[in-house]
């Protein structure tokens, strides 16, 4: 326990149970260390957003504690509070105020002088791209626009742990990018940066640890390296020349037709490339082009889900 | 003097945030939330004050217009304290920009007195603005500003809270409005507004008393005219009484989170 104190976020047990009745999280535990670019990844339904708004006092816990930079959410919710800046899921500010306002005044819930809360609105603002239309009205801004002011929002208290409930949702590649650039300076800077998405790249671009939570279970909590590496297959999608009637059989590789001239294969790492093309030449198949069929921790994702909803099938 | 400590400058700069924000609110819409009620005023002491007051005559030594102006300006009072708040704090539960106060490290009691605050500035100026029409319609001066001022302030924070706490459990634009038609209004029609509860049967007059708004009718009207049908020290230890129950219910409220935590 000598080194608790020390991390951005721990949960410990953490219960949620809905008053529908719904039980959305089992007695998760989830380590943040200080500094960490931390991927939570799920997927609708997991559990994420209810972990997330648990420990930034949104939703009622049921069971369990949460320790934000030493402070437990129990006995010092304030001073834990004043650690975090949350970006939600949902759009939530009020549609009539102008922009530059729910900067300034989310500086003033946390108790920042207007002057400094100014400075801090113009300073994050601007960073974002934003500032040009700070005294408009934030129904008028475009949805990838909102998000971003929601970043600003979430800022402006200079919080040590920024927490972003897919942030990227329904933002085009361009402005994902300049996020994700973004959100990278501010990590290096020393921010922690706790982030949940649906898109997987983004998490193997960005993050460094991950947890993966799958109907309020934590199933997988480690480093985004070693997550990768366990991976030893990758599936290709093969555009063919001409039309084939069955699938090839070629040991150590895994083929399926999807259509008269597209051909998927699962291969093995240590196989490579190579002897596949050798094979599939000799058999008289043309590949015209591929693609790779997913991105590697897609599958990889897809994989645990499965084991684990397996191993829940009913009896 | 001594620096006051950080935790009690973060309290006051959040709550002076809200309260901006909050008047800034109903500044915006003024058109829907200071106006209608000169409006309104105005049509009262026109029909009530001009056209049917001097057929009625003089109640407690006044013309009718005078005796009810004071009533009047109280009603408008209670009102647009209530629906400041009730729409305000249900309007930020809907699109949920609440949660940019609930995230905040500041207590209930910081954002409940935001909005009361909000509540009360709403009401002193609509009541400021209606005085100010009732001028053009009859002559009214303060008996006692201490009691005027007085019983403004503590109705206007007395229907705030009943606002808040119509808004923290309600789920529904209907569910605004239910309270202020069909609670609000009889009370304050039969408040006393209109005529004095002398003029009632014994066993009415005995149910009026039972009617808070009576009591701050009752106290404003006493602030302005110096006539009065209860006590003054009652009628103040009603409001203050039910501005207590009130504050610590909706904090109680607020505290565990119903209607905007799950
Ligand atoms: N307010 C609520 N009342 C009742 N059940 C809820 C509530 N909010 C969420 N749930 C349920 O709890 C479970 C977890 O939901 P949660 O929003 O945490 O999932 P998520 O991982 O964030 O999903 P998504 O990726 O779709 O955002 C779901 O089954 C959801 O239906
Ligand atoms: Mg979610």
């Amino acid at each position: 326990m000598s080194h608790s104190e020390t991390n951005a976020l721990e949960i410990r047990g953490l219960w949620k149970t809905y008053g529908n009745g719904r039980q959305a999280l089992n007695g998760i535990d989830l380590t943040v260390r200080p500094g960490d670019f931390f991927a939570l990844l799920g997927p609708n339904g997991a559990g994420k957003s209810t972990t997330i708004g648990i420990v930034t006092g949104l939703v009622n816990k049921t069971a369990g504690s949460i320790r934000v930079y030493g402070h437990d959410t129990d006995t010092a919710l304030e001073a834990a509070k004043a650690e975090i800046g949350l970006v939600p899921q949902e759009i939530n500010f009020s549609q009539f105020e102008p922009v530059i306002d729910i900067v300034v005044n989310q500086a003033g819930y946390y108790g920042i002088d207007r002057p400094l809360a100014r400075e801090r609105a113009e300073k994050y603002l601007k960073k974002l791209g934003l500032w040009e239309r700070r005294h408009d009205r934030s129904r008028t801004l475009s949805g990838g626009l909102k998000r971003r002011l929601m970043i600003a929002r979430a800022l402006a208290h200079e919080p040590r742990l920024l927490i972003l409930d897919e942030p990227t949702a329904g933002v085009d590649i361009e402005l994902r990018r300049s996020m994700w650039d973004f959100l990278r300076e501010m990590n290096r800077a020393g921010t922690t940066i706790i982030l949940t998405t649906h898109y997987l790249e983004e998490a193997e671009t960005l993050c460094r640890d991950i947890a993966i939570i799958d109907d309020g279970d934590i199933i997988e909590n480690t480093s985004m390296k070693k997550l990768i590496a366990r991976l030893n297959t990758e599936t290709f999608v093969l555009d063919l020349g001409s039309p084939i009637t069955a699938a090839p059989v070629i040991d150590g590789y895994r083929f399926r037709l999807v259509d008269p001239s597209t051909l998927e294969v699962e291969v093995n790492k240590a196989l490579g490339m190579n002897a596949l093309f050798r094979h599939l030449s000799e058999m008289g198949i043309e590949v015209q082009s591929l693609r790779n069929k997913a991105n590697r921790l897609e599958e990889l994702f897809i994989h645990l889900l499965d084991r684990n909803n397996g191993s829940d099938a009913p009896a | 003097m001594p620096r006051p400590s950080p935790r009690f400058h973060r309290y006051l700069v959040a709550y002076k945030t809200i309260v901006v924000k909050e008047v800034t609110r109903f500044a915006r819409i003024w058109l829907q939330t200071i106006l209608p009620a000169g409006v309104s005023m105005s049509l009262y002491f026109i029909v009530f004050g001009h056209l049917i007051g001097p057929r009625i005559g003089e109640i407690a030594g006044y013309p009718y217009i005078q005796y009810i102006a004071p009533g009047l300006i109280m009603m408008s009072v209670i009102m647009n304290a209530y629906a400041n708040v009730v729409s305000s704090f249900f309007g930020s539960k809907f699109q949920r920009h609440i949660e940019e106060m609930l995230v905040a490290p500041i207590p209930s009691a910081i954002i409940l007195a935001g909005f009361v605050t909000g509540g009360m500035v709403r009401g002193l100026l609509v009541g400021t603005v209606v005085t100010a029409v009732a001028l053009l319609f009859t002559e009214l001066s303060a008996h006692s500003y201490a009691v005027v001022v007085a019983t403004i302030v503590l109705t206007s924070v007395l229907f705030s809270l009943g606002g808040l706490i119509n808004g923290i459990f309600a789920q529904s634009f209907d569910d605004t409005s239910i309270i202020p038609t069909f609670v609000l209004s009889p009370l304050t029609y039969l408040g006393g507004v209109f005529y004095s509860i002398e003029l009632l049967p014994p066993v009415w007059r005995s149910v009026s008393l039972a009617n808070p708004v009576l009591y701050m009718v009752d106290a404003f009207r006493f602030g302005i005219l110096g006539v009065s049908d209860v006590p003054i020290a009652l009628a103040f230890a009603v409001i203050v009484g039910c501005i207590a129950v009130l504050w610590c219910w909706s904090l109680y409220l607020l505290n565990r989170g119903v209607g905007i935590r799950s």
